[in-house]
């Protein structure tokens, strides 16, 4: 089967050609026929490879995947080539098969909107460029893939053009990203200046294999310029501090694209390329020390902003940034796997959430805000249910599967000699389990606060919407269960096993081996610490209703400093969006090009007519003149031949 | 007969009709010229062919006569439309093609 991998990111361009460019004429049905298949056949594709690569021994676990040379530059060469090792295996069966489900979910969510084939067509091209990320085996297919993704979501959140705030919110997220790109490029440049290659294996395989010339940085070295350079790109990406802004207003696009761009898939790309990078990562310090720093002020910073927001896809959004900010903690105190183990539990059930998020908007009629909903159990039961597993999963609630890789992340913060970001995380948990009951609370359970006329449309969705709830609810159940600790007794923990071949040139650091018991009592720490957050959340929302308001009241002023997100936006917004547009403006505009560009051309016009007015009388007509004229021409240049130049 | 002679006559031809050119006024007067000039270009390329004992000059001649030729079909076909429509052979009158 891995002979046809290369299907796997073509077929889903193959049906975003086709339904870009006829899907206008096509029915509905016929759309998302087209688009669905493309995707589920990828992810039949992507299974089968996965499944041949699992049977090979563990040394063999890369393989190289020639398509065609791209660029040949003297000695530089670009090949169009995708490796396949474990890691990569991950991502591909978690786009495809998240993907897959969500695509799935689109047909019953839009199918009252205008610009049907559009949507799909632009999903399917997402598809394809987070396929081409994910497999691409060097830096530079690895940039196609990142931007081509970039370019998705910006179009996705736009969907709704004629809304302006979804345009501006498109943009933003656009130029936002653009700035981590800049970190992006100036990293991959400097991986060219120093190694002459852009080939993943072959950088990796260097560094590792002359530790003379590629320590571990005491200072800060190249590699520590590289790893930091890479991460700027990272943050854009991936929505961490400081360029997190994006990611929240990016709920302007539907639903589905929230869940498959925004929370599963694009959103963890700088994850994976983090992961992807040990090797260098692994060998300096102080990024990996920046990374996790960063990592885990967003994930306070972002849960705590979530604990008041009032629109329901917010709430889940500033949750996607905090859970984001895990798994930079987990590659940042190098614990790569348990990164990439949250990351695919992360989106199972941040896709759970927010496709039952939809499913709540759909029901109540395009209604966001929470303060609106209440009592929608009895209404929609499939959606309450799997929404309420995946908001046990997000808290971490053993046996959900959020459970196995949040405790694995705090564990290893803790086990590589990070107390305070361990402590940072905890109450992290504690927050998310709160913020998260709190939507589940607000919307589904006490006495519906929507006016009457709402309470008569109110039903389940459709069951094209129903069953990837249904699928995803499972998977947020059980996926935990590929990456049992070690601490069970049932083993070593498999997902870090299967994954080891792909961190086989990662630097290690050295592991104190701490007892069993030990990391038990964590665990129970953690799960206790979010059932507080919980029963907090309980007491808030459904037993005393008015405790809420009289805190908000009582701590008015962090309350307003959380309800408008640290205003962040508005120090942004102060301190670079209004210079850098009245810079434009002033300078820019009126001065630079008004002036100065403008003014050049406009001089050069003037120059000419002026001259030509006198000259113009050169042209007189006169026949006998113009013979005058080119005698005296062919004097003046047999004169300068024949005696000025001799 | 030195060549130096030869050349002489030719820039004495050539000027005059350079001059004719200049100051004549009737059209068929400055045709006449221009023929002028050209022919003491072709006496001056005879007599360097002889002088050379090449024979190029020679074929040259035989080009500038065709062109002359076909110049004074066009120049006289020109001047006919001249005539018929402003009832004037004079250049100077001729010079609504300006600024």
């Amino acid at each position: 089967m891995m002979d046809y991998l290369w299907l796997v990111p073509l077929l889903p361009l193959l049906g975003s050609a086709v339904n870009g460019i006829l899907g206008r004429r096509f029915p509905k049905r016929l759309v998302s026929i087209i688009a669905c298949t493309s995707v589920g056949a990828s992810f039949a594709v992507a299974a089968g490879a996965v499944a041949a690569l699992a049977g090979m021994p563990d040394g063999e676990r890369h393989v190289v995947i020639p398509l065609f040379t791209w660029i040949a530059s003297g000695d530089f060469v670009a090949r169009a080539e995708f490796l396949f090792d474990p890691l990569s295996a991950v991502m591909v069966l978690v786009v495809t098969g998240v993907g897959f489900l969500i695509h799935l979910y689109s047909i019953g969510y839009m199918h009252a909107e205008d610009g049907y084939y559009r949507f799909f067509s632009y999903l399917n091209l997402f598809m394809f460029s987070m396929l081409v990320l994910v497999l691409a085996g060097n830096f530079l297919l690895m940039f196609v893939g990142w931007e081509g993704v970039g370019l998705c979501s910006y179009l996705l959140i736009g969907y709704y053009f004629e809304r302006r705030s979804a345009a501006d919110a498109g943009k933003k997220a656009f130029i936002v990203n653009r700035i981590g790109d800049v970190g992006f490029i100036l990293g991959i440049l400097l991986i060219f200046a120093t190694f002459h290659s852009l080939d993943f294996e072959g950088i990796f395989r260097r560094i590792a294999s002359d530790p003379g010339q590629f320590p571990v940085e005491a200072g800060f070295g190249v590699l520590t310029a590289i790893g930091v350079l890479l991460f700027i790109g990272a943050t854009g990406k991936s929505a961490q501090v400081p360029l997190y802004v994006w990611l929240p207003d990016a709920m302007e696009g539907p639903t589905p694209v929230s869940a498959l761009i925004h929370a599963a898939t694009m959103v963890t790309a700088g994850v994976y390329m983090v992961v992807r990078c040990a090797p260098i990562f692994s060998r300096s310090p102080i990024a990996l020390e920046v990374v996790a720093v960063i990592g885990i002020l967003t994930a306070l910073m972002a849960a705590t902003i979530g604990l008041v927001q009032r629109d329901i896809k917010r709430v889940l959004a500033y949750s996607t940034v905090s859970q984001l900010g895990y798994m930079f903690v987990a590659a940042g105190v190098g614990a790569y796997s348990a990164g990439i183990f949250h990351l695919v539990t992360h989106a199972f059930f941040k896709a759970l959430l927010f496709l039952g998020a939809g499913s709540v908007i759909h029901a109540m009629g395009g209604e966001q805000d929470l303060m609106k909903m209440g009592g929608l159990r009895k209404f929609t039961p499939t959606t309450h249910a799997t929404m309420l597993v995946a908001a046990l999963a997000i808290s971490g609630i053993f046996p959900f599967a959020g459970f196995f890789s949040k405790d694995e992340i705090l564990w290893s913060a803790w086990a590589n000699g990070h107390p305070a970001i361990w402590l940072a995380g905890l109450v992290t948990a504690g927050l998310t389990a709160f913020y998260m009951f709190r939507l589940i609370f607000l919307s589904f359970y006490g006495s519906g606060r929507f006016p009457e006329e709402t309470r008569h449309h109110l039903h389940e969705s459709p069951p094209s919407m129903t069953g990837p709830l249904v699928g995803l609810a499972l998977l947020s159940t059980v996926g935990g269960f590929v990456g049992l600790p070690a601490w069970m007794n049932l083993g070593p923990n498999r997902f870090e096993r299967f994954l080891a071949p792909s961190l086989e040139y990662a630097a290690r650091g050295e592991h104190p081996e701490a007892s069993h018991s030990l990391e038990f009592g964590f665990a129970a720490v953690s799960v206790l610490v979010a059932l507080a957050g919980i029963y907090v959340a309980y007491r808030f929302y459904v037993a005393a209703p008015g405790i809420a308001p009289r805190l908000a009241q009582r701590m008015a002023g962090v309350y307003r400093l959380l309800l408008h997100k640290y205003y962040v936006d508005e120090a942004y917004d102060a301190l670079i969006v209004h210079p850098v547009a009245d810079g434009s403006r002033r300078i820019l505009w009126t001065g630079v090009d008004v002036g100065i560009i403008d003014g050049a051309v406009n001089g050069a016009g003037r120059l000419v007519q002026g001259s030509a007015s006198v000259l113009k009388h050169l042209q007189n007509g006169l026949a006998r003149n113009y013979a005058a004229w080119i005698f005296a021409g062919a004097v003046v240049i047999l004169f300068y031949i024949y005696m000025v130049r001799g | 007969m030195s060549i130096l002679h030869c050349l002489i006559l030719s820039a004495l031809l050539f000027t005059i009709g350079t001059v004719g050119v200049i100051v004549k006024k009737n059209i068929i007067a400055i045709f006449l010229c221009i023929e002028l000039m050209l022919n003491a270009v072709n006496l001056s390329f005879v007599a360097f062919s002889r002088y050379l004992n090449q024979v190029h000059g020679q074929i040259f001649v035989f080009f500038v006569m065709v062109v002359a030729a076909a110049e004074a079909a066009v120049g006289l076909a020109i001047a006919i439309a001249l005539f018929r429509n402003r009832n004037t052979l004079s250049i100077d009158d001729a010079d609504i093609m300006k600024w």
